[in-house]
């Protein structure tokens, strides 16, 4: 428990308090009173393009200044182009729509890293790489992935372009406390299953509507071994399952990851930071909302097969027949779910065909991402007929694959290796599924038409992708050899787990 | 923002759960730089259908949508809010909201009623037996009214105060401008900051 003053805020220990509650609490610049919010300080307000053109106009029509450039960054993402990126934009709404930051950026005296800047990319893979997302800080983003931040122990959550405008006019957010979840991850993954398919197994488990109006707290030994872009993976997809906040608690992990990075706290302020990030794990006999619980020792490699991220089995499994689910909107959901996805009940999974692999997007863009990518397809050739893209998730990603030599891997493999953003993954740019078309990817969104009007999408991990864009059909790295031993071998190369940066 | 009090008008019976802000609005629309012009946007794949329900008849100049459960799931995109707004949709009623949609609803004057599972089906039945019926929507009350069923929906106290008084949140919180700057004294100098730019360790070029 914490008795030090954080932000001039003394809590008393008289109550232990969770993760979620130490880092509210040391927030607080007023407590809500008769049924009015607490008004919460921002640390970090991380700027994109998409949800940010309507918020900069109403600072202008009001004549209100950013009340904190220092504590805001921008970057250029969710429009760009991955190919040619020295070119002038093609499509020119989504050229209006970057010049617009741009010039924002410029007036407002708001630091931008634009296309071809070496901190250019997916916002949620550069505010980490930086070292500006650190542990028991808010952070907000007019992105709902912004949930990804919560790896490193940040209340980090996503937010409306007005609630963007809020924050660039007022540094705070009107907030009612959110209430918080405990998900319990106990045991060892087995090699071949990796991050996502955990956090696949949680939306598969509560909904996509079960963690509505929380903060999920990953917890248990399985999170505890995993590396902080494993943890970033999790983190992600938290808002997949309705909430709008995923939070781990940092420990040495966390430590380890930050030392070193371009805005970490330094010298002296470094031990006083730990020091201070040591306590904000939550304390013993605190109480949480809700729990649930998960078991590492039998997840298998995930899959979905539908178009909600809840939609979801073990890819040893068969596509469900929705005549066995009981709750009727489920049943009513996964009905057309099938008919949008083209798929038979009772059809094994693994003999699924696809015509695309698309590896990357804010949830396994970053370089283990890529290294595990690249060591399942070292030496092997893709599935004839497959589109495989790899696309970074920021410039120095890239940079850093470039520089051990995984594009050589990608590109004798027969993949695309493109350059950084949120491509495929929603489709604002040229990178697009066409009508029919299916694809295995590493991103979040299963949604109609999510990755191209028309397209349809499983959401895999980076090991399940790889191996899909050898076989050609859904598959995991169990699938790739009939010796048990060659594949668990090439799995644990693999393992996202443990990999030290 | 225009004070909010009742709401007369018709209602389209959407039978549909889990509609993420994906399909109230695909992300191929979310290049404009304002924060209208999304009506012909709203709902694009599905009215792409001649039989989808907005594009009936007996629909049009529809005010009150009434969803299935876990409405505006997904993306933060404020714009599926102006996408309902330019349509026309006032209110919205379902049993389970994403909160981030419901979060914005309330900044742009869309109500996002909750009302309960076994009543939405009531109000499906009687919307759908007379198509085209009128149904009101009264958030002084907190009820929706449509033919001869009244049913009571939630909004918590301090969205539906906004609402009826049409108050700005920003201009709220600059009320307490003197606590934020008051806070701002006490952070610690550790906390991270964007400015000024710190370099990173360089490695190669793009």
């Amino acid at each position: 428990m914490n008795a030090v003053p954080i932000n001039g805020v003394t809590t008393p220990e008289s109550r232990p308090r969770t993760l979620a509650e130490k880092v509210w609490d040391a927030h607080l610049v007023k407590k809500g009173e008769d049924g009015t919010p607490d008004l919460i300080y921002i640390d970090l307000h991380l700027v994109h393009e998409v949800t940010s053109p309507q918020a900069f106009d109403g600072l202008r029509v009001a004549g209100r200044p950013v009340r904190r450039p220092d504590l805001t960054i921008a970057t250029e993402d969710h429009n760009t182009p991955t190919l040619a990126i020295d070119k002038p934009i093609a499509d020119l709404t989504s050229r209006t729509q970057i010049e617009t930051l741009r010039r924002n950026a410029a007036e407002f005296g708001i630091r931008l890293h634009s296309l071809g800047d070496k901190e250019q990319g997916i916002v949620h893979v550069v505010g980490p790489q930086l070292g500006l997302t650190q542990p028991g800080i808010t952070v907000v983003c007019g992105d709902s992935h912004t949930s990804t931040h919560g790896a490193f122990g940040a209340m980090a959550f996503g937010i409306g372009t007005s609630e963007v405008e809020h924050v660039l006019a007022t540094q705070t957010l009107p907030l009612k406390p959110f209430k918080t979840m405990a998900i319990n991850v106990e045991g060892s993954l087995r090699p071949g299953v990796t991050a996502k398919d955990i956090i696949l197994a949680v939306i598969a488990k509560i909904g996509t509507g079960g963690g509505q109006g929380y903060v999920l707290e990953y917890r248990g030994s399985a999170i505890r071994s995993l590396s902080m872009d494993g943890r970033m993976t999790i983190c992600n997809m938290s808002i997949e399952a309705g909430a709008r906040a995923g939070m781990v608690a940092p420990d040495e992990t966390t430590f380890a990851y930050l030392k070193g990075r371009a805005h970490a706290p330094e010298g002296d302020d470094w031990d006083v930071a730990v020091e201070y990030w040591k306590t904000l794990a939550t304390d013993e006999g605190a109480e949480f909302d809700a729990e649930v619980s998960i078991d590492a020792d039998v997840l298998e490699p995930f899959v979905t097969w539908g178009t909600n991220p809840g939609q979801g089995v073990s890819l040893s499994e068969s596509v469900p027949d929705p005549a066995a689910i009981d709750d009727q909107h489920e049943r009513a959901a996964a009905e057309r779910a099938l008919e949008y996805m083209d798929l038979e009940p009772g059809t094994p999974l693994k003999e699924i065909r696809v015509d695309a692999v698309f590896m990357g997007s804010c949830t396994n863009s970053r370089i283990e991402d890529l290294r595990a990518f690249a060591s399942i397809i070292q030496g092997k050739q893709k599935a004839d007929g497959v589109r495989v893209m790899v696309v970074p998730g920021s410039a120095r990603v890239r940079l850093e694959a470039e520089a051990e030599g995984l594009d050589k891997v990608f590109e004798a493999f027969g993949a695309e290796w493109r350059f950084a953003g949120c491509s495929m993954c929603l489709g604002m740019n040229p990178d697009q599924l066409a009508p029919g078309e299916r694809c295995a990817s590493t991103s979040n969104r299963n949604f109609e038409g999510r990755q191209g009007k028309g397209g349809r999408t499983h959401l895999v991990s980076p090991l399940v992708a790889a191996a899909t864009a050898i076989r050609g059909t859904l598959s995991s790295p169990w699938d790739l050899s009939d010796e048990p031993g060659l594949a668990d071998a090439a799995t644990d190369r693999a393992r996202i787990e443990g990999e030290g940066r | 923002m225009e004070k909010f009090t009742t709401v007369t008008g018709v209602a389209v019976p959407m039978r549909r759960s889990n509609v993420d802000t994906d399909q109230i609005i695909p992300a191929v629309f979310l290049k404009r730089v304002t924060k209208t012009g999304f009506d012909d946007a709203l709902f694009y794949g599905w009215r792409q259908d001649p039989e989808f329900i907005l594009n009936q008849e007996a629909y049009q100049g529809a005010r009150v949508l009434i969803a299935g459960p876990d409405f505006g799931t997904g993306s933060s995109r404020e714009h599926a809010v102006w996408a309902l707004r330019d349509f026309g949709f006032d209110v919205v009623i379902s049993s389970r909201f994403g909160d981030i949609f419901r979060g914005n609803s309330g900044k742009q004057g869309l109500l996002a009623a909750q009302v309960a599972y076994e009543d939405v089906e009531r109000l499906w039945e009687v919307v759908e037996a007379e198509p085209g019926i009128s149904v009101t929507v009264d958030l002084v009350e907190r009820t929706v009214s449509a033919g001869a069923l009244t049913v009571p929906f939630d909004v918590d106290d301090y969205t539906r105060w906004r609402l009826l008084e049409g108050l700005d949140d920003i201009g709220l919180t600059l009320r307490d401008e003197s606590a934020i700057a008051e806070f701002e004294t006490h952070r610690e100098a550790w906390r991270p900051k964007t400015l000024p730019i710190r370099e990173p360790a360089e490695s190669g070029t793009l």
